[in-house]
């Protein structure tokens, strides 16, 4: 610091101290929290209940940030309309799927078939929108500078918006309730919702099932050659094209998923669902560094958790009441130190360095 | 008919005219090799010919079937293969995967399983670090991944842009050494190479490409006698 200041670096010096605040306060707030009982006084179950739920928003990001992390990995764009491949698939198997089986019956007396119809829908949809996206908006800019499909991203993402808020209106949509899911399990003298569980179990079996497919499979493979140079990919005889629709399908198929899943927790859809839960995905891709899939999965866990936790402990033990109405911005603070601080991510490589 | 044969062909990067109608033939069984200084458009042909950069005027044949009309991925399937310059291994990719890239379009798994094998003989080196991930490997290691991965495809012509670029003076021979053995064992191979002399040493026949253009092209024996090449790619007065 002290040659900081010598050299004149101002700017790098108020970004130490910004930094230094930041976390006096986080350090602060929990401390005065543990030792000193400001706020509310949780019990051990209390915390157990907040790292759960925790737990399943962040596993909730994770399926969404691969998405972002696979497409960065391909492109190197961000693809902001990501959230609507998420809302997209679980709108409509929400309408078509989830609502006419569950008023006939069908969903509760068999729950596993109905969940996985409600599921290949939503899944199929959503790729059918990244697909058609890919090959519409974004493959005829391949050559274009990098902000050219940033814009038309975002551009893309209203698109679908108001495409979808056409065709099912702009009110809530309530996703049935499962009977089988009602109530909880109690695991270890800690109770958890059975939809949290669900959610849960169903996100680690899909993260790992991603692993295995771009680790292990050709397709995967040729996913990551073409990430690392499409020239060499295609000497390779591998259909670049083709690899990056892949991918985005691959993504989408994740946010879809990830969409019945918060449909079960939330058990209502709208329109404009996908623009939070995106903007905190793309967060978590970020902190896991961009580009990384396991740091997707890892960046979208500690964000649900950090969320979760952040209030109770540090804001409450700062004196900041409500605090859990603040977990956004607990979140998107996060998402600038990590921008400012660490582009690469916590765990990510130092992808922009490499690649710039 | 020759293998290769590239007529007339003009290539440009947007305004910049690479290529100024080169013609060239590559016989089958042959080395034939490409030299010439910085930028005068080496690696601009071989991406012309692999599909990479497709040509805006001219053709290219190969056994006798005009190349237009293939992408680059589709033409490794008619026997195509190209080690690009820097070698462009996959750095995150492992020994074996990176192997199996190569052998992308095919999917006779025995024949695979064989030309793996083929390429750990040859380059016993690689089978050691067959889980390393490659960007970890040493310049020299890499070039011997680069060509087995190119032999993993089964070409029936090889294209290798500087093979000798950035090695050391013993593995440039063994380089050399080795591409002899790859054309013995049947691929007709393309050498281009700024190192002419171990080139021209290695080829039977040579072209010599100027700013875009071919100024001489014969045997490789005769080219080394030629005192214009002596002087400008051979350091000899
Ligand atoms: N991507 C590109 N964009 C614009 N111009 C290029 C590009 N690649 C090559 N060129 C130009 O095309 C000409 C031929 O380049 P090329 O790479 O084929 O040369 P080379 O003979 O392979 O040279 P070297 O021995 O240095 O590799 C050069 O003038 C070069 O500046
Ligand atoms: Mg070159």
């Amino acid at each position: 610091m002290l040659k900081q200041i010598r050299d004149g670096d101002w700017i790098s010096l108020v970004l130490w101290l910004f930094r230094a605040v930041v976390i006096l306060l986080v350090l602060y707030g929990t401390v005065a929290k543990l030792f000193f009982g400001v706020g509310n006084a949780y019990s051990g179950r209390d915390w157990a209940n907040f790292f759960i739920s925790g737990l399943s928003q962040g596993s909730l990001y994770a399926l969404i940030a691969l998405g972002y992390t696979l497409v960065y990995g391909v492109l190197f764009m961000i693809n902001f309309a990501h959230g609507e491949f998420f809302m997209s698939g679980t709108l409509t198997a929400t309408v078509f799927v989830a609502l006419p089986l569950s008023a006939s019956g069908f969903l509760d007396r068999t729950p596993i078939i109905g969940m996985m119809l409600i599921l290949i829908t939503a899944m199929s949809v959503s790729m059918g929108v990244a697909l058609l996206t890919e090959r519409v908006a974004y493959r005829p800019l391949r050559r274009a500078p990098r902000l050219v499909p940033l814009i038309t991203a975002i551009g893309a993402s209203f698109f679908w918006q108001y495409y979808f808020r056409g065709l099912f209106g702009s009110s809530l949509i309530p996703f049935p309730e499962l009977q089988v899911l009602q109530g909880r399990y109690t695991i270890l003298g800690v109770e958890i919702l059975k939809t949290r569980a669900v959610v849960i179990v169903a996100s680690l079996i899909m993260l790992v099932g991603l692993y295995f497919f771009v680790m292990r499979t050709k397709t995967g493979k040729a996913i990551r050659a073409v990430a690392e140079d499409k020239d060499v990919a295609a000497l390779m005889g591998i259909d670049v094209d083709r690899t990056i629709a892949i991918t985005f399908a691959t993504g989408a198929a994740m946010a879809g998923a990830a969409g019945v899943l918060y449909g079960l927790v939330f058990r209502q859809v709208v329109f404009s669902m996908g623009f939070v839960p995106g903007i905190k995905a793309f967060t978590a891709a970020v902190l896991g560094g961009i580009g990384s899939i396991p740091g997707a999965a890892l960046g979208g866990l500690f964000l649900g958790i950090f969320e979760a936790i952040g209030p109770p402990l540090f804001l409450e033990g700062l004196g900041i009441p409500g605090g859990h109405q603040l977990k956004d911005v607990i979140a998107f603070t996060m998402l600038v130190l990590v921008l400012i601080f660490r582009p690469q991510g916590i765990i990510g490589e130092r992808l922009a360095e490499k690649k710039a | 008919m020759a293998l290769l044969e590239v007529h007339n062909v003009h290539a440009y990067y947007g305004n910049i005219h690479a290529l100024k109608g080169i013609s060239l033939t590559v016989q089958e069984g042959e080395i034939v090799s490409l030299i010439g200084g910085n930028g005068a458009g080496k690696t601009t042909t071989l991406r012309a010919i692999s599909g990479l950069l497709p040509p805006r005027a001219g053709y290219i044949t190969l056994q006798g079937e005009d190349l237009r009309r293939y992408k680059a991925h589709q033409l490794v399937s008619k026997g195509v293969a190209m080690v690009p310059e820097g070698r462009g291994v996959f750095a995150r990719l492992t020994v074996e995967e990176n192997l199996e890239m190569g052998a992308y379009h095919r999917s006779d798994r025995t024949g695979i399983a064989a030309d793996m094998k083929r390429v750990y003989q040859l380059f016993p080196r690689l089978e050691e670090r067959r889980r390393q991930l490659a960007g970890t490997m040493s310049g020299g290691e890499q070039q011997m991944l680069a060509m087995g991965r190119a032999l993993m495809s089964r070409p029936s012509l090889l294209l290798l842009d500087e093979p000798s670029m950035g090695l050391a003076p013993v593995l440039v021979e063994a380089i050399f050494q080795t591409i002899k053995e790859i054309n013995k064992a049947g691929t007709t191979i393309l050498l281009v190479e700024q190192n002419a002399h171990m080139a021209l040493q290695t080829a039977h026949r040579g072209y010599v490409l100027q700013t875009g253009e071919i100024v001489l092209e014969d045997s490789a024996h005769n080219l080394q006698q030629n005192p214009v090449v002596q002087k400008a790619y051979l350091g000899i007065d």
